[in-house]
């Protein structure tokens, strides 16, 4: 019951907002949509501790969705512990930020609109959570993708949001196209799209083939692979991370609500949910490892140069998605849900705390025209410094405990693809820890480099929105030191029950056999970026200027984001258009229409011709008759 | 008769034609006759739809075959007889044209000329329309199945756009062309079985080699119909063109008799030739889906980009028809519903725009969310059940194909589901156009919002929308027993051991 409350709450709030606003007024709209997302908060928190400590619940069955052949999905709410978690954690921090938002949108001419979609958002991603099948999960997948297009396209004014906004859309369809096949293969397979069939059936089915390209794979490798595809597109894996930078053009709650809490974290959760199948596929799983370890480093090298703050968190999203993924990877899901949960914190308080900034400077968001603020937001750049902390792993916040699991899973896989993730997250944590504190140094430290006017007008936020950054705080503070027995501790296999279950060769049991320099490895590196990050821009601040035009083209490299966005640009987008305008000109017009025209004018034509034949002379007429008759006559006196 | 006591079919199939004689027999200034034949037309429409309704209540969704059968003698030296009956279906398909007729009258605000004339004409087109899904008699349904062009010409020719008398003969010749080789393959079928009864038609084995002709004139018929690439180009001159009441009903109900006579006839009559075919209709049917898509990207005005956008769902219909699964052709026959709720959403909303003095050049609107927002919102629900969003109508029939087409295929299956990102590409494309951006012209920021008039029209099919989306199994109940029964005949013809065994083990 707590459950079904905690899920359609904010469906109630997000319809008082949108549809009912013309009748309840503004303040009652945005107030309905804050309340419902409070009353969701509470009973997420409720429904979590009503199963820790009576054990997991049935799932509640509210009716049937699909019924076609065997092909059954119901709507239904699932309360497995890995579901609780993620229900618990979703409505709080999205409770949070529906607050924050009330301060920060307060200047807004359609403000209930921004709740209603907040609200929206809010209640697919309950649903994706606590779905029982494939297909429910799909349904809230889609719907956090529609809610994050609305909502990054927010302000329509701008063409660069209307872009952005599409351009998440499409690019999350890629890899839906993956995940949508792979639902159908799946049912091919199993008969059904519930997870308790497939769960049981798995290994059962691991020897199985499918033909593909003329050579016989193990059905659960590509079955696997398609959904992992699907999760790319969402969590913004490497090939389809391009939309997550550009979804910035939102307002600054919403890149907390995609970052943190909702939306990009579906696709680990997916993964995670569909554990049991992916155990079954030990490539797929290299697969992910290695796409996973690639972004957490690619994202990291982009976000150590840019200039926008919300662009360099965002890529630090991009890349501590890639570490949840090294985890998922090599089969350590606990560790993987538990970075998952601490970095919602610490993201979500690094996002408002960033939005904090902005309100204050005007809505300046180039930390280069930043500084010297920390006097005059004391409380803000508290915050930050916390979430910068809690991000680049430093004990003991947050980030520490579980980027440090993450790492020592991958190291005790003892396998050549562990290894390779391993490297990549240890160079990613020191590179994390640099760029989160280059941006922390530039925005607040040192000399201001902002306008006059700007600066005159720099202020502390108000209570409304300070307040959710300080239970952030103590998230991204205490989530990793009061979670990680539980989580990924002594208590794991007690904790998550039946909801994910690691297999004997999982590295889940031997995360405390590393030698000891390599789960040290990673604090250190952490402090080695924190300290070359104040090298750079305390003690010598020429030294960055100077290394940027030594190598200038690695540089450019970087800060054009690999020129992912260019490449793109022109091997799919333009001729995708012109393939369009060809296909419509050439195509259609000319060739397919093409044919039936020119019948038309040979019809035409021909009866040109033949009416000459229509002289109106009988005799000529007669004459021809004349001929006719002797040729059938002596054809028919020929043949018989 | 039929359990009702009176032959419900026929009598909504005809009470539309008593509506055009009121309409004939009206007198007076023409200003009154315009409201008078309106309101006539409207409570008509609003009459044959709470039968049909009736009709629904009292059906029965586990039997496999016809109901409420009416058998009348006509004809009888040429074994031809007047039959018509509905089974789970053609049940649908009667109500979305029951319920469409009536959305088509409230959108015709914008006819003012001949306004007597055009409520005949769309009236009479419910007959025939109604007629073609209920008839259970060949000789009967080719009767109605051409009729259904006469009206639907002259809404095109009559009221239709600049170009109307091209776009009205374009789609007479290239229907009436396929349609004649349909004659002759009905022609043939009737010397063979010695009926033109669909049931006997269905149940007299064909020899192989003959079925491969006759499937190719079928091909040729519905293929013109159903706007089956490369035979679609009449389709967006004709959607076009039309009026906007023209284009809803040739748009939502139309389309889908292409599709229904290859599920009528097509696919159970000659089931060796339909699986010959399968692999064509795929690639057919891929094609349209995603070559379909490109050309709708690359439109410049509303109507055209929803009139290709329709033809490229009609490929996914095709490809659910020819998996020969439950799932499949459940999908399709969903799909042809859900498209024909979402494509009537989406014309009513260029109509409103239409209504307001705008054209529909994409590049000369937007910024209308600023100003309608409730607009925006009924124009963007539809979009996205276009799009094949979950919760929506458009999803549930898109995933089914994809699910029935992947126990055939891995790769049919893949590229029907590209249509996924294409559509979600045009749509999106179109939103922003209509819906975001600046206001290209000062004149659009005083463009009023709904009426109630409109909302009388969107709110409904919207909500059908959700419906269809939310919860589908009142619909797909209804196919679950003709969709099984066909679905085992097509198997139980083509490997007659296998189904033997199949049964035994039963």
């Amino acid at each position: 019951m707590l459950t079904l409350i905690a899920v359609f709450a904010p469906l109630l709030g997000a319809v008082l907002a949108g549809v009912a606003r013309p009748f309840i007024g503004k303040h009652l709209a945005v107030g309905a949509s804050v309340l419902s997302l409070v009353v969701s908060a509470v009973a997420g928190v409720g429904t979590l501790a009503a199963g820790l400590q009576h054990g997991i619940a049935a799932p509640v069955h509210i009716t049937t969705w699909v019924s076609v052949g065997n092909f059954t999905a119901d709507w239904s709410l699932r309360q497995d512990m890995l579901s609780l978690t993620m229900v618990a954690m979703v409505s709080v921090v999205s409770m949070l930020i529906h607050v924050y938002s009330v301060g920060y949108m307060a200047h807004d001419k359609t403000m209930p609109r921004f709740f209603a979609y907040m609200s929206l958002f809010t209640f697919a991603m309950l649903m994706l959570v606590t779905a029982n099948n494939l297909l429910q999960l799909f349904f809230g997948w889609e719907g956090v993708g529609l809610v994050s297009y609305l909502l990054i396209g927010y302000w329509y004014e701008k063409p660069s949001a209307n872009a952005a906004a599409i351009k998440a859309f499409i690019v999350n369809r890629v890899g839906d196209v993956g995940f949508a096949v792979g639902i159908a293969l799946t049912y091919y397979v199993f008969g059904t799209i519930s997870f308790d069939g497939i769960f049981g059936a798995a290994a059962s089915h691991a020897g199985d083939g499918y033909r593909l390209f003329g050579t016989n794979f193990p059905v659960l490798e590509v079955v696997a692979i398609l959904l992992f595809i699907g999760a790319m597109g969402k969590s913004a894996q490497i090939f389809l991370h391009t939309w997550l930078a550009d979804a910035m053009e939102g307002p600054t709650p919403i890149s907390a609500l995609i970052h943190a809490a909702t939306m990009v974290a579906a696709g680990v959760f997916m993964i995670v949910r569909m554990s049991p199948v992916i155990d079954q596929a030990p490539v797929a799983m290299q697969f992910i490892t290695i796409i996973g370890a690639s972004t957490a480093l690619f994202a990291g090298t982009i976000g150590c140069v840019q200039n926008d703050i919300k662009r360099i968190i965002a890529y630090s999203t991009c890349s501590q998605l890639g570490y949840m993924f090294l985890a998922a990877g090599v089969g350590a899901y606990p560790v993987a849900m538990f970075h998952l949960i601490d970095h919602a914190f610490f993201k979500a308080l690094l996002f408002l705390a960033a939005g904090s900034v902005i309100h204050a400077m005007s809505d300046e968001q180039d930390i280069r025209l930043m500084g010297g603020i920390a006097r005059k937001l004391p409380v803000t750049w508290l915050m930050m410094l916390f979430g910068a902390l809690a991000l680049a792993g430093i004990w003991p916040f947050a980030g520490y405990y579980s980027k440090d699991a993450i790492l020592d899973a991958a190291y005790a896989v003892n396998s050549p693809v562990g290894y390779y993730g391993w490297a990549c997250g240890v160079i990613t944590a020191g590179l994390t820890a640099f760029y989160i504190f280059r941006l922390f140094i530039l925005t607040f430290h040192g000399t201001s480099r902002a306008p006059k006017h700007v600066l005159e007008h720099v202020h502390e936020s108000p209570l409304v929105m300070l307040a959710p950054l300080v239970v952030l705080a103590f998230g991204a503070l205490g989530s990793g030191y009061i979670l990680h027995t539980d989580f990924i501790g002594t208590n794991f296999a007690g904790f998550w029950g039946a909801s994910i279950q690691d297999p004997a060769s999982s590295p889940m049991l031997r995360l405390e056999s590393d030698p000891a320099w390599v789960a040290i490895a990673p604090l250190a590196m952490g402090i080695l970026g924190i300290a070359v990050a104040i090298l750079f821009y305390v003690l010598v601040p020429a030294l960055p200027g100077a290394l940027s035009q030594r190598f200038g083209g690695v540089y450019r490299f970087l800060l054009n984001k690999w020129y992912f966005d260019e490449v793109y640009d022109a091997l799919l987008v333009r001729p995708a258009l012109r393939l369009a305008k060809f296909a419509w000109h050439s195509g259609d017009e000319q060739f397919i229409d093409g044919i039936p025209s020119l019948l038309t004018t040979l019809t035409s034509d021909a009866s040109t011709q033949t009416v000459k034949l229509q002289t109106g002379s009988i005799a000529l007429y007669a004459f021809v008759m004349l001929i006719g008759l002797l040729g059938f006559l002596s054809l028919f006196l020929w043949v018989r | 008769m039929t359990q009702f006591g009176f032959p419900i079919l026929s009598v909504i199939t005809f009470l539309p034609l008593v509506g055009v004689f009121l309409l004939a027999t009206l007198q007076g200034e023409d200003a009154q006759i315009a409201g008078r034949a309106r309101l006539i037309a409207l409570v008509t429409s609003l009459i044959v739809l709470a039968l049909g309704l009736y009709l629904w209540s009292a059906f029965n969704p586990a039997l496999p075959g016809y109901q409420f059968v009416e058998t009348a003698p006509w004809l009888a030296g040429l074994n031809i007889a007047y039959r018509m009956g509905v089974d789970g279906i053609s049940l649908f398909l009667i109500l979305l044209t029951l319920f469409l007729t009536p959305i088509a009258i409230l959108a015709s605000a914008s006819i003012t000329k001949r306004v007597r004339g055009f409520f005949s004409a769309l009236l009479l087109l419910e007959t025939m329309t109604v007629g073609m899904f209920a008839a259970a008699d060949f000789v009967l349904f080719y009767i109605f199945f051409e009729a259904v062009l006469l009206p639907m010409y002259l809404i095109i020719g009559v009221w239709g756009g600049e170009r109307r008398i091209y776009a009205a003969i374009k789609f007479f010749v290239f229907t009436l062309a396929g349609s004649l080789c349909m004659l002759l393959a009905l022609v043939w079928m009737w010397r063979n079985a010695g009926s033109t009864d669909i049931v006997t038609l269905t149940h007299t084995p064909i020899p192989g080699n003959v079925q491969d002709w006759l499937f190719l004139a079928f091909l040729a018929s519905f293929g013109v119909k159903a706007a089956v690439w490369p035979l679609h180009t009449w389709l967006p001159d004709a959607y076009g063109e039309a009026p906007i009441p023209g284009t809803i009903m040739l748009a939502a109900v139309l389309s889908k008799m292409g599709a229904y006579g290859f599920l009528r006839f097509a696919v159970p009559m000659l089931p060796n030739a339909a699986a010959t075919f399968e692999p064509v209709m795929f690639t057919l049917g891929v094609v349209a889906v995603i070559y379909v898509s490109f050309v709708a990207l690359a439109q410049t005005d509303m109507k055209r980009l929803i009139a290709y956008s329709s033809v490229a769902h009609m490929g996914i219909i095709i490809i659910g028809i020819f998996t020969f699964t439950v799932e499949g052709i459940e999908g399709a026959l969903f799909q042809m519903l859900s498209h024909g709720i979402v494509i009537a959403g989406l014309f009513v909303c260029a109509g409103v725009l239409l209504s307001r003095g705008e054209g529909l050049v994409l590049s000369r609107l937007g910024g209308l969310a600023a100003r309608m927002p409730a607009f925006a919102a009924l124009l963007m629900v539809f979009s996205l059940a276009n799009l094949g969003m979950p919760g929506t109508s458009g999803f549930i029939g898109e995933i089914l194909v994809i699910v029935g087409a992947l126990k055939v295929n891995f790769w049919v299956s893949l590229l029907a589901a590209t249509g996924m990102v294409l559509g979600a590409a045009y749509m999106l494309v179109l939103l922003r156009a209509v819906l975001f951006d600046k206001f290209t012209r000062p004149e659009l920021a005083n463009l009023p919002d709904l009426k109630a008039g409109e909302y009388a029209m969107l709110l409904p099919l919207a909500a059908l929308v959700l419906w269809l989306g939310i919860y589908p199994s009142n619909f797909t109940h209804v196919f679950d027993a003709p969709v099984a029964a066909l679905v085992q005949a097509h198997t139980a013809s083509l490997m007659p051991h296998t189904a033997l065994a199949m049964v035994t083990t039963k």
